[in-house]
């Protein structure tokens, strides 16, 4: 154990319904998710001395704590690229929590990603902005490569060029989350499954990835609460111990085009986050007995299995074939559903799930699970943890 | 006979053929049937006439001013062109050949004698030539020529040469563009104004040589803030490609191809892949550099087959 393993645990886990159109303010979603996640963990909102967040989400802690009524707050903060954000707010409420800057942190991500503002257009002013990543856009989006789906699928072209995988090994993925998610009342694609000749059929958005292979588009929100482990005993769920935190960014990295690495057909930034992740829990792979993969696009599934050792590089379409990442699998993964199946809430309904595997509450409860390795948005600077039952 | 000319499509090549043919056989139709005029010369037209255009003549209203003498024979606010109105015939043929804008050239008129109250007139007219194709400033056009008598009881009382040119309306212009414009700075600005000239440039560093893409203030490799750059040979290969179907992006057409392309010089440059199926694209499909100029501001790197 070294430094923050241990420390910290995860407490609380709270969400809105995920719906189409929430009806209802991203802030006031936020507060929602916060106060069910207190509730969850037995306490209330004048034990929060903490919140983080995304710096992508539109509700400052400022907001969030008048909406809860949380009187002070002695740490704060929000982390960005996108969904690679989501690990990392639990990562730094660990380390307020390690080191006595915070005794209770909540990290929460709320949005109205369907009704509102939609992730799947093009961003509009993303070239605006004079900043680095305004510069970044430059190069990507006046040329036509304006997408969330685009970026990966150009990184997935590639991928099926160097490994010989096919659009096929891609709809495994999107068949195992849809197959979760049909037993997952909370999931908007719930009593839904896909076969993979559905996948195939499904149209273009841009080739190589069908529509299947995208994630759908959301509202709701997801909060989860941060605690040190002694105080964690005395709660009402079992702790989920953080045995591991960390982010992770590669050489030459961009925001979802770090095109002009040597290689393109990895996760360096993710490597990055799993070493990490193996060294401070002291556990390897197989030691894992869920994965809680970040899946907005089926392509960055596979590579997430090689980066994190469960496979091979390029050998992940042997692992997912026959049900390899499906329930009763050799790792099953994301037994929510996902993204693609249950919700994207930019990562944190799985990070929700992971603390659920732990407890041994969720309606696709894995047996005997000790260790959940989960992780955040992929082709960005990401994060990831390591959960296990304490 | 000029009625019958039922204008049929014609391919472009055929098109000159088709007119002159149309204009000879009108030309030798001669005069088409008179069209008697609605109402007769009367004292209320002439000085509405006289007063808009302020001619205090005092022979007015007594005859009518000879200039009116089109007047009278107007077909209304509801008047169709008679079927065999030789006019009418050439202008359908000129129509269906593309030439569908119009412009009244040269018009000419003489007066055999003074119209008074009461007359009754008739007009007719004559295809007299078809002239073209010519080139005009307002596009490629043919001239058509007719004249059209007027005459009371038979006898001819005036006469008028029209000209007009029927030309091909030139295309609308292209919509502008609007794409999404790169931020430049002080670090990027050597690209886009080389793709302005029509370069594809790479940062090249001052203190190690090293080639970078997309370029930044300081080597990487050797800490140099020195940065210049090579002009590019503009050839490489698809190193990855995407096809973008969906959603419809501002200023592009799909399905269009974005590639990544490994340069000869070892640097990776994303663009458009043009002139090629997106079915037809393949990782290492050999490219060149063709450069997709938006407007006189912004002129994006793009790729085509070599
Ligand atoms: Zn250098």
């Amino acid at each position: 154990m070294i430094g923050l393993s241990g420390a910290a645990s995860v407490v609380g886990i709270g969400a809105t319904e995920f719906s189409k159109d929430s009806g209802r303010s991203e802030l006031r979603l936020a507060a929602e998710a916060v106060r069910a996640a207190l509730a969850d963990a037995g306490l209330g909102p004048s034990d929060v001395d903490g919140l983080v967040t995304f710096s992508m989400d539109a509700n400052a802690e400022i907001a969030v704590a008048r909406e809860l009524g949380v009187p002070r707050l002695r740490f704060f903060g929000q982390i960005g690229y996108g969904g690679g954000a989501a690990c990392a707010t639990v990562g730094h409420a660990a380390m307020a929590v390690a080191t006595g800057l915070a005794d209770v942190v909540v990290c929460y991500r709320a949005f109205n990603e369907r009704s509102g503002h939609r992730f799947g257009r093009m961003a509009a002013g993303a070239t605006a902005a004079p900043t680095s990543g305004g510069i970044d856009n430059g190069w990507q989006y006046p040329v036509g490569l304006a997408t969330p789906a685009a970026t990966v699928a150009m990184f997935a072209q590639r991928y099926l060029h160097e490994f010989g995988a096919t659009s096929e090994d891609f709809g495994r993925v999107a068949v195992a989350m849809r197959r979760h998610a049909a037993t997952n009342p909370r999931a908007w694609f719930h009593g839904r499954p896909i076969t993979l000749a559905e996948h195939q059929a499904s149209r273009w958005i841009v080739e190589p990835l069908h529509l299947l292979d995208c994630c759908q588009e959301s509202d709701g929100a997801v909060a989860v609460v941060v605690t040190g482990t002694e105080r964690a005993r005395d709660l009402p769920h079992p702790p989920a111990v953080i045995a591991a935190a960390a982010q992770g960014s590669g050489a030459d990295q961009f925001t979802m085009t770090s095109y002009y690495r040597d290689d393109l057909t990895g996760l360096p930034e993710l490597g990055v986050v799993a070493a990490q992740l193996w060294a401070q829990a002291g556990i390897g792979p197989g030691d894992v007995q869920v994965g809680m993969l970040y899946d907005h696009f089926t392509p960055f599934v596979l590579v997430q299995l090689e980066e994190l050792g469960f496979c091979g590089r390029g050998e992940a379409r042997h692992l997912i074939a026959d049900g390899g990442i499906e329930l009763g699998g050799v790792l099953p993964v994301n037994p929510h559903g996902g993204q693609l199946g249950e919700a994207y809430i930019h990562g944190m309904n799985g990070l929700a799930e992971g603390v659920r595997q732990i407890r041994g509450s969720s309606v696709n409860q894995v047996a005997d699970v000790r260790n959940v390795v989960v992780t955040a948005g992929t082709g960005v600077p990401t994060s990831g943890l390591v959960l296990t039952a304490g | 006979m000029s009625a019958g000319v039922a204008p049929a499509p014609v391919d472009a090549p055929d098109a000159a053929r088709r007119i002159e043919e149309t204009a000879r056989r009108l030309v030798e139709a001669g005069d088409c049937a008179p069209r008697p005029a609605r109402d007769p010369v009367n004292e209320p037209m002439i000085n509405n006439w006289t007063e808009a255009l302020g001619d205090a003549n005092p022979a007015y209203p007594g005859q009518a001013p000879p200039a009116m003498v089109q007047v009278w024979t107007m077909g209304g606010l509801h008047g169709r062109r008679a079927a065999d109105d030789p006019l009418g015939a050439m202008s359908a043929v000129l129509d269906e050949a593309g030439f569908t804008s119009v412009v009244a050239t040269d018009c000419a008129q003489t007066y055999a004698r003074v119209l008074r109250p009461g007359e009754r007139l008739a007009i007719r007219s004559r295809l007299t030539g078809v002239a073209g194709p010519k080139r005009t400033a307002l596009g490629e056009g043919w001239f058509v020529t007719t004249v059209s008598t007027w005459t009371v009881d038979d006898e001819p009382v005036a006469e008028m040469m029209f000209r007009i040119l029927k030309f091909r309306p030139p295309p609308p212009p292209e919509p502008p563009r609007e794409v999404p414009r790169p931020q430049v700075n002080r670090d990027t600005a050597y690209f886009w104004e080389g793709t302005a000239v029509g370069e594809l440039r790479i940062q090249r560093c001052g203190g190690c040589g090293a080639l970078r893409h997309p370029p930044g203030p300081m080597c990487p490799r050797c800490g140099a803030t020195r940065p210049g750059y090579v002009v590019a040979s503009g050839r490489g290969e698809v190193y990855s490609f995407v096809v973008h179907h969906h959603p419809p992006l501002p200023g592009r057409r799909a399905p269009f191809v974005v590639a990544l392309v490994e340069l000869e010089e070892g640097v990776r440059v994303l663009g458009e892949l043009r002139g090629v199926e997106p079915g037809a694209v393949r990782v290492g499909l050999p490219v060149e550099v063709g450069l997709d100029r938006i407007d006189d501001e912004l002129v994006l790197p793009a790729w085509r087959p070599r």
